[in-house]
C-alpha cells in the first residue's frame, strides 16, 4: 500500500480523508475500506472523465469538420449544438438492438467490451497531470503496447462473429494493420526508452529535460503514423472504409453495442494523444498554467491534428498501407533506435548541451531521410501531361498550357 | 503446411454506400484480389420507355429529367433533339445558344459531382465533396432562375426552351464565369497533386482503347483511352461548329486519366459558354407555330448528344400519333459499365470502388 499511495496526491489525500473521517471521534473506515474507496473515486472519475470529454468531443469533431466542410455542423439543440451528443446518447441506448440471423452471439456480445476496455485502460498509467495518476507501474510503456492491442481482438472478434463478409474484410484487415503498425510503433517507443532509461510513464516525463520530439524526431513521426493506423484514423482508415466495406467489423452492430464501439474509437485519439504529449512533449510540464491544464491542452492539440488529418486526407489501399509499415517505417524506426543507442553509447549522461546536439542530429537524419524517401517515390506519385486533340498542347498542373 | 483456401463471393449492393445508387456487384474475391464481377442491373427500372409511349411527346420531356437525374438538361437537349429531328423542326438561334449554355453548365455540375464523389469514394471523408457542391450550387441557382426547378427542370422544349432567360441569369452566369476558374484551379491544387490520390488512382482500372471500342463505350471514358471522340466535334448539333474548344485526353487510360480529364473538361465547357455569351443573338426562343401537341410524320429519328457521361441518344419511332410509338434510350452509364470486369480483374477491393466512381455512372440512367 505505501509505494502507491506515495507521490501520489491525488490518491493520498482521498486516502487520508477517508482513513481520518471520523464520527464522534472513533474511525468508522478501516484502512483497507479507505484504500478500497480512494482507488475506487480515482479510477471512477478519471474514467467517467475520459469517456465525458470523449462526448463532448464527438460534439466538438462534428463541429469542426462543418467547418472543414464549409457547412455549419451540429447547431440546433442547445447553445451551439452543444448537447447533440446528449441527444445521439439518448437515441442510441433507445434504438432496438439487432442481432443477424447465424451471429455467435456471445463473442457478437462480448466484442464492444473487448473493444472499449483497453482504450480507457491506457490512462491508467498515463500522468494526467502533476503526481496524478492512477497508478505509476515501472512498466507503463509495456503495459500500453500489450493493452492497446487487445482492441484489435475486439474488432476481430466483432467482424468474425457477425457472419458478415464485409465484417470479415474489416476484421481481416484490422488484424493485417495491427502486426504491420505494431512493431515500427514498439521499436519508435524503444528510442524514447533509451533516452529516459525507464518504462514508466511518470519517469518518462521527468526525464524529458528537454522534451523529445527534439531528440527523437523520427520516433514521433513513426509513432504519430502507426498509432494513427492502429487506432483506424485517416489515412490509414481501411478497417471501416465506408466506402468500400460499409462499416467494417461493426457492420451489423446497432443501438448501444455500436454505440460502445464509437465511443472506443473516439476515446482513442485521446488515448494516443496522451501517450503522445507523455512521450515527447513533456507530458504535464509546463509555465504558469496548471499541470492538469497543460496537459489537456497538449492532447487537445494533438487532437486536432488527428481531426484535420482525417479531413483532409484520403485513404489508402490496404496494400500499400502495408508496404509503408515494412517498407518505411519499419526501417526507419531501425534507424531511429540505431542512431540513438549510438548517441548514448558516445555521450553516457549527456548534459543539456549535449542533448541539444543529439537533437540537432536527430532532425538532421529525419529529414533527410524522409526527403530521401518522398523523392525515392516521385516516379510514382508525380502528376502526368494530358493532351489535346489536335493541337497536342501538353497541359501543366497549374493550369498553363506550355 | 499448405493453408487451404477458398475464394469469397460478395454481394457489393444493392445497398451499399458507395454504389452510387442500387447498383449490384457480384464479386468474387481471393482474399482483397478481385478474380470475378458481374454487375447487375434493374433495381432502379421504372420502364421510362415504356411510359413514354404513353404520353405527348412535349410530356416525355419530363421523363428525361429522372434519367440522369445529375445531367437533367443534357438529357431534355437530347431528347428535343431528336423529336426536332424527327418533326423537322428548326429552333431559333436564341434557343439553340441558351440551350448550348445550360447543357455545359449541366456538364460542368455532373463532372463537379463526379469529381466529389470519386474523392468520397476514395476516403476524403466529404471535404472535397462539400467543396465540389458549392459551386454546382451556384449552377443549380441558376437553373431555378431558368425554369424554377433545381433537379428535374423540363427546360427544354420541341422547337426552343421553355422561357428566356432572365436578366439576373446573365449577372449570375458572368460572375460565375469569373469565380470557376479560381475554383477548379483549386481543385486542381488540392487533388491533382495529392500522394495519395495518386498512388490510389494512377494505372488502376486500366481500359485498353480497343475494348472501350468493342464495347462502344463513350464519354469521359472513351477520350481518357487517348481516343479523340466528341459529338460536339464529330458530329456537331446545335452551335457547336461555332464554338472552338479543345478536346482533353487522356494518355494512359487509368483512373487518373479519367479523374484530370473530367477537370479539363470543365475548363473547356466554361469556354464554351463564355463564347455562346458572346455570340448569343437577340430573338424569339421559340419557333412559331409548334402546337403543343406535336404530330411528327410516320418514320423514326435518332439524335444524340455528348452528355457529361458519354453519348445520350434518343432513338424515337413516330406512327404519326401524339405519343411515340417506340422510344429507345441510349444511355452512356449503362453501356460504359459493361467494361467493368475488362477493368477490374485482378485488382483489389478498393480499386473496384474508385474505378466505379471514376466512370461515373447513374442509376437512374442505367436502369431507366
Amino acid at each position: 500500500m505505501g509505494p502507491i499511495t506515495e507521490a501520489n496526491s491525488y490518491y493520498s489525500s482521498l486516502y487520508k480523508f477517508f482513513l481520518d473521517l471520523e464520527v464522534g471521534g472513533v474511525d468508522i473506515i478501516p484502512e483497507w475500506l479507505a484504500y478500497f474507496l480512494a482507488g475506487f473515486l480515482v479510477i471512477f472519475s478519471i474514467v467517467n472523465a475520459v469517456v465525458i470529454i470523449t462526448t463532448v468531443a464527438t460534439w466538438a469533431e462534428r463541429r469542426l469538420i462543418g467547418r472543414f466542410h464549409n457547412r455549419l455542423g451540429p447547431n440546433r439543440w442547445g447553445p451551439f449544438g452543444l448537447f447533440t451528443p446528449i441527444a445521439d446518447a439518448v437515441k442510441l441506448l433507445g434504438k432496438e438492438d439487432t442481432r443477424p440471423e447465424g451471429v455467435d452471439s456471445w463473442i457478437f456480445n462480448m466484442a464492444p467490451i473487448v473493444f472499449i476496455v483497453p482504450t480507457i485502460l491506457v490512462f491508467a498509467v498515463i500522468p494526467i497531470g502533476e503526481n496524478t495518476y492512477i497508478a505509476n507501474l515501472n512498466i507503463g510503456l509495456l503495459f500500453i503496447v500489450a493493452v492497446t492491442t487487445v482492441g484489435t481482438l475486439g474488432m476481430f472478434m466483432g467482424g468474425w462473429a457477425s457472419g458478415n463478409r464485409f465484417s470479415l474484410f474489416g476484421a481481416m484487415r484490422a488484424v493485417a494493420s495491427l502486426i504491420s503498425y505494431e512493431v515500427p510503433m514498439v521499436l519508435s517507443i524503444v528510442g524514447v526508452v533509451l533516452l529516459s532509461g525507464s518504462l514508466s510513464m511518470v519517469e518518462v516525463v521527468e526525464a524529458q529535460t528537454i522534451p523529445f520530439i527534439f531528440l527523437q524526431p523520427l520516433g514521433f513521426f513513426i509513432f504519430f503514423a502507426a498509432a494513427s493506423a492502429e487506432m483506424n484514423r485517416s489515412p490509414f482508415d481501411v478497417v471501416e472504409a465506408e466506402s468500400e466495406i460499409i462499416a467494417g467489423y461493426h457492420t451489423e452492430y446497432s443501438g448501444m453495442k455500436w454505440g460502445t464501439f464509437q465511443l472506443a474509437e473516439f476515446i482513442a485519439p485521446f488515448g494516443v494523444s496522451a501517450i503522445l504529449v507523455t512521450m515527447f512533449l513533456k507530458g504535464w510540464e509546463g509555465p504558469v498554467l496548471p499541470s492538469h491544464l497543460w496537459f489537456f491542452l497538449k492532447v487537445c492539440f494533438f487532437w486536432f491534428i488527428m481531426l484535420w488529418i482525417r479531413a483532409t486526407l484520403p485513404r489508402l489501399r490496404i496494400d500499400q498501407i502495408m508496404a509503408f509499415a515494412w517498407k518505411i517505417l519499419f526501417p526507419l524506426s531501425v534507424l531511429n533506435l540505431f542512431v540513438t543507442a549510438l548517441e548514448l553509447l558516445i555521450w553516457k549522461d549527456p548534459t543539456v548541451s549535449e542533448l541539444w546536439m543529439m537533437a540537432g542530429i536527430n532532425w538532421t537524419i529525419a529529414i533527410v531521410c524522409l526527403v530521401v524517401i518522398s523523392r525515392a517515390g516521385r516516379s510514382r506519385i508525380s502528376t502526368r501531361p494530358m493532351l489535346f486533340a489536335r493541337s497536342e498542347i501538353s497541359y501543366n498542373q497549374s493550369g498553363e498550357v506550355n | 503446411m499448405p493453408i487451404r483456401t477458398e475464394p469469397v463471393t460478395v454481394n457489393i449492393g444493392p445497398q451499399h454506400p458507395s454504389t452510387h445508387g442500387v447498383f449490384r456487384l457480384r464479386v468474387t474475391f481471393d482474399g482483397e484480389v478481385i478474380q470475378d464481377l458481374e454487375p447487375v442491373f434493374g433495381y432502379l427500372h421504372r420502364g421510362s420507355e415504356k411510359l413514354a409511349e404513353e404520353r405527348t411527346y412535349t410530356q416525355v420531356v419530363t421523363l428525361t429529367d429522372r434519367l440522369d437525374y445529375v445531367a437533367s438538361m443534357s438529357n431534355n437537349l437530347a431528347y428535343v433533339l431528336s423529336v426536332e429531328k424527327l418533326a423537322g423542326v428548326q429552333p431559333p438561334e436564341r434557343a439553340m445558344y441558351i440551350r448550348v449554355i445550360a447543357a455545359e453548365l449541366q456538364r460542368i455540375a455532373s463532372h463537379l459531382v463526379a469529381t466529389g464523389f470519386l474523392l468520397q469514394d476514395l476516403g476524403a471523408l466529404g471535404t472535397p465533396l462539400m467543396y465540389c457542391f458549392r459551386e454546382r450550387e451556384r449552377i443549380l441557382d441558376m437553373f431555378e432562375m431558368l425554369c424554377g426547378a433545381r433537379v428535374t427542370f423540363s427546360y427544354m422544349r420541341i422547337g426552343g426552351v421553355f422561357q428566356d432567360a432572365p436578366p439576373e441569369f446573365w449577372v449570375s452566369l458572368s460572375k460565375f464565369l469569373v469565380d470557376m476558374p479560381h475554383y477548379i484551379d483549386d481543385y486542381e491544387g488540392l487533388l491533382a497533386g495529392n500522394e495519395i490520390l495518386l498512388t490510389r488512382t494512377k494505372d488502376v482500372g486500366v481500359l485498353h482503347q480497343s475494348t472501350a471500342i468493342d464495347a462502344s463505350i463513350t464519354g469521359p471514358v472513351l477520350r481518357g483511352t487517348g481516343l479523340e471522340w466528341d459529338l460536339r466535334k464529330h458530329d456537331p448539333y446545335e452551335i457547336y461548329d461555332r464554338v472552338a474548344f479543345n478536346i482533353p485526353l487522356g494518355t494512359v487510360s487509368d483512373n487518373y486519366d479519367r479523374f484530370m480529364l473530367r477537370i479539363l473538361e470543365m475548363r473547356e465547357s466554361l469556354n464554351i459558354i463564355q463564347q455562346c455569351v458572346q455570340q448569343i443573338p437577340e430573338g424569339p426562343i421559340r419557333t412559331e407555330g409548334v402546337p403543343y401537341l406535336v404530330r411528327p410524320p410516320v418514320g423514326d429519328a435518332y439524335g444524340h448528344v455528348e452528355g457529361p457521361k458519354g453519348e445520350l441518344g434518343f432513338y424515337i419511332v413516330s406512327d404519326g400519333g401524339i405519343a411515340p410509338y417506340r422510344l429507345k434510350i441510349r444511355s452512356p452509364s449503362l453501356i460504359n459499365l459493361t467494361a467493368m470486369k475488362d477493368m477490374l480483374v485482378g485488382g483489389k477491393l478498393s480499386d473496384m470502388i474508385v474505378t466505379l466512381g471514376s466512370i461515373d455512372i447513374n442509376m437512374g440512367e442505367v436502369d431507366r
